[in-house]
């Protein structure tokens, strides 16, 4: 009796380790495991995920635990972590230049450099740090550019025509107006509280962002006519205090919510709101993407976007390296972008052009207006995207102006302020 | 039941109950223990005396503190003397008291726009605005509370419950609830628009996002408060009452005289604490206004947060420098506290 259990048993034992072998169940002694931090805007958390188990079915020496935490999170916990040296092994950044002192380079690592360099290179750059020119830290998870979305069901009500691909912002004000009085909408023109947002505008007002030699010369006269738009604009009623007004310092606050309650007529955000929008508001209203509205100097929008890179702590430079090179690769690459709803920052791709499968009509128009839009980009919004320390620029504007909408500080004194933040912060930065 | 021949009695089995039993046990193993404990601990007390054996009994506790709270403030108050935005202190520059200077170089500390760092100033005068406001309105309402709840009411116990339970409630959820709640198409807002009334932006006019701000903190932690002052309520003694009964005393003249004073150490110790926690306020505010309108409602913890966390440039010395303000702050205020309970004792 004694035997033929033991027989059962070790049979049961054996017969479940083959089922585990052939079910996919991986022995875990045999396996590297990276951590990927990551954050998402709308579905492009699920679409990796996806992209990373077809990965594993194909490495099953590699596992990748995909860590998905808030945006706010990469801001301000990730540095943390990475200044600590306990970081994760792969992370989505949107603050590239900010974080390039902790990215590895994959170049020693990767199976094809060249292609990374042909299809990633000009992107590269705002991964590097100041005087490098040859790392590879990691690939363009989205090419981001600010623009404008619009409710054009409320413009059919309201009986406004919609101003042209060439208006100007103060087209915009005064149509947008015009719609949400008659219609009662509540927000003629929302800007998320951002400034990178408010670059989009200063640039094609005439803002230089930095003097000829490089550095930072934020507050001139482009800048003063943007700030003096919105700040007129929080008075007028055109923007509403309760997103730029409403909170203190650099703190973000999008109107996305309000856009789809159809309660913005204007929404300058950017392209990856495309993916949620065409998800929730569905057939609830007539949406659509318009190009960026032009300034005195140009019709720029501001550039942006995350990468996926390596950091430079991790244990596993060339597993790390397998699974960037696995999720950059053109097939798969283009995957991620077409079902997530993303401007390519591929150029291969962008030449070719992408089909988006999954997206209806509006978010395909969305998009192509937004791909449009990034040969519009002037070189100044490109220079401040690139400036390792733009978040210094985009924070201390965002908070001075939200003050001075609030009605604590003039135009003036949030000029001052801003100058005076950069050059402390910056000061800091440079202590050794 | 099985029927016993006459004149035999059923006898009960001598059995013990578990409970006793595993009593009995436990008092075993811990007998066991000390047993074990004792002889090293009497070598001990002839080695160090026995009045030095107090510390001996204080240090678990002692390690603990020092681990959380003694070394985190020994390397804040280093950082606080350096610069630059690296994070381990040996790669951190040394910059004397800068920070400090940096900090209080102000033209009038009455003025913070006219302070180079005018965003900490501001947090300065929200966080007292506050605390007075919160402080005041946190005793009077635990006060009545409480009065009101040592009253033999019917639903007493509920009444208790009700409200200690927004105490028991992350800061969090209590902000975000209550955003809820006054936000544009919020509950309240809702309910004016039903009475004819308009929609208010709480959260873009200075006074109402003050306003909420305090309310919100005294409705989540005035339970707490209650049920100090309850506690001392029930400590008076009941004959003292009946006494000024039997006199006749009118009811405002027994809560001056004979409530008031015996209630006045549990008070000493809610008012402290109330302000040690007015000043410290961070999450629900945070969560409520952002700090917002402008910086209406920016606290000293907010600043410090952004300064060390949400800038690009992570300005640990500075933030330090700010938290060893605040930290000494609270010191004086707990020394406060200790000789007050002292004296009302």
């Amino acid at each position: 009796m004694r035997t033929m259990t033991r027989r059962a048993i070790s049979t049961s034992v054996l017969a479940a380790c083959l089922l585990a072998g052939g079910s996919g169940v991986r022995p875990a002694e045999a396996q590297t495991v990276l951590r990927m931090t990551w954050y998402s805007d709308g579905n492009e958390g699920e679409v990796m995920a996806d992209l990373l188990r077809r990965f594993e079915d194909k490495n099953r020496d590699i596992h990748v635990v995909l860590d998905q935490v808030p945006f706010k999170a990469i801001n301000e916990n990730l540095p943390v972590q990475l200044a600590s040296g306990q970081g994760p092994d792969i992370a989505r950044v949107g603050d590239m230049g900010g974080l390039a002192r902790y990215m590895l380079d994959l170049r020693p690592y990767l199976k094809n450099a060249d292609y990374w360099e042909a299809n990633y290179g000009p992107f590269l750059q705002w991964m590097r740090v100041p005087g490098d020119t040859s790392s590879i830290p990691g690939f363009m998870t989205q090419l981001t550019v600010t623009g404008p979305f619009v409710n054009k069901t409320l413009f059919e009500q309201a009986g406004v025509a919609m101003p042209g691909p060439k208006a100007s912002w103060e087209d915009w004000g005064k149509a947008t107006k015009e719609v949400a009085d008659k219609v009662q909408a509540p927000f003629p023109i929302a800007f998320d509280r951002s400034g990178h947002r408010f670059f989009g505008l200063a640039i094609s007002e005439g803002a230089a962002v930095f003097d000829g030699n490089g550095q930072p010369a934020v507050v001139d006269d482009g800048f003063k006519r943007a700030a003096k738009l919105i700040y007129d604009w929080h008075n007028t009623g055109v923007m509403s205090k309760e997103l730029w007004g409403s909170v203190a310092g650099a703190t973000y606050r999008g109107a996305n919510e309000e856009f789809k309650n159809a309660q913005v007529v204007m929404y300058e955000s950017g392209s990856w709101q495309i993916s949620q929008f065409d998800k929730t508001i569905g057939t609830a209203f007539d949406w659509v993407a318009v190009p960026t509205p032009c300034g005195p100097a140009n019709c720029s929008g501001m550039p942006g976007g995350a990468a996926l890179v390596g950091i430079k702590s991790t244990k596993h430079p060339e597993e790390v390296a397998r699974v960037l090179d696995y999720l950059a690769s053109e097939e798969v690459v283009a995957e991620f972008y077409a079902r997530s709803l993303f401007v390519p920052g591929h150029l291969g791709l962008a030449r070719k052009g992408l089909d988006y499968k999954d997206a209806s009509p509006v978010a395909n128009a969305a998009l192509k207006v937004f791909s449009d839009s990034v040969n519009q980009l002037a070189p100044a919004a490109n220079r401040l995207q690139g400036y390792p320390a733009s978040r210094v620029i985009l924070n201390a504007v965002i908070s001075r102006l939200g003050q001075a909408v609030a009605g604590e500080v003039t135009l003036d004194e949030a000029y001052k302020r801003i100058s005076g933040d950069i050059e402390q912060q910056l000061a800091e930065r440079n202590k050794k | 039941m099985t029927d016993l021949p006459t004149g035999i009695e059923p006898q009960a089995a001598p059995t013990v109950p578990l409970l006793a039993r595993l009593r009995r046990a436990g008092e075993t193993a811990l007998g066991t223990l000390l047993r074990l404990v004792d002889r090293p601990m009497r070598l001990l007390q002839r080695l160090i005396g026995e009045r030095r054996m107090a510390y001996v009994f204080l240090l678990p506790n002692l390690v603990f503190f020092s681990l959380f709270v003694f070394v985190p403030l020994a390397i804040d108050l280093v950082f606080s003397f350096t610069g630059g935005e690296s994070l381990f202190p040996s790669q951190r520059p040394y910059v004397g008291t800068d920070q400090y200077a940096y900090l209080f170089d102000c033209g009038s500390f009455l003025d913070p726009a006219s302070c180079r760092v005018d965003h900490f100033w501001r947090g300065v005068a929200n966080t007292l605005r506050f605390t007075m406001f919160q402080l005041v309105s946190m005793v009077a309402f635990s006060l009545v509370t409480a009065l009101v709840l040592n009253m033999r009411i019917r639903g007493r116990g509920f009444f208790r419950a009700v409200y200690f339970f927004p105490v028991l409630l992350s800061p969090v959820v209590v902000a975000l609830v209550w955003k809820w709640i006054l936000q544009r198409d919020g509950l309240l807002n809702a309910g004016l628009t039903t009475i004819g009334g308009q929609k208010i932006l709480f959260f873009v006019d200075p006074g109402w996002a003050m306003f909420w701000s305090v309310f919100v903190s005294v409705w989540a932690h005035m339970g707490f408060y209650t049920l100090i002052l309850l506690a001392g309520l029930q400590a008076i003694p009941a004959d003292l009452y009946e006494a000024a009964q039997m006199d006749a005393t009118p009811r405002w003249r027994v809560f001056w005289r004979i409530t008031l004073p015996l209630l006045w150490p549990n008070l000493i110790v809610v008012i402290v604490l109330a302000l040690i926690r007015g000043v410290q306020t961070f999450d629900e505010v945070f969560v409520l206004t952002g700090g917002g309108p402008g910086t209406a409602t920016l606290m000293i913890v907010q600043y410090i947060y952004e300064t060390a966390f949400a800038s690009q440039v992570q300005n640990f010395g500075l933030a330090a420098a700010a938290s060893i303000v605040l930290g000494v702050v609270l010191f004086l205020l707990t020394l406060a506290q200790l000789s007050r309970t002292r004296s009302a004792s």
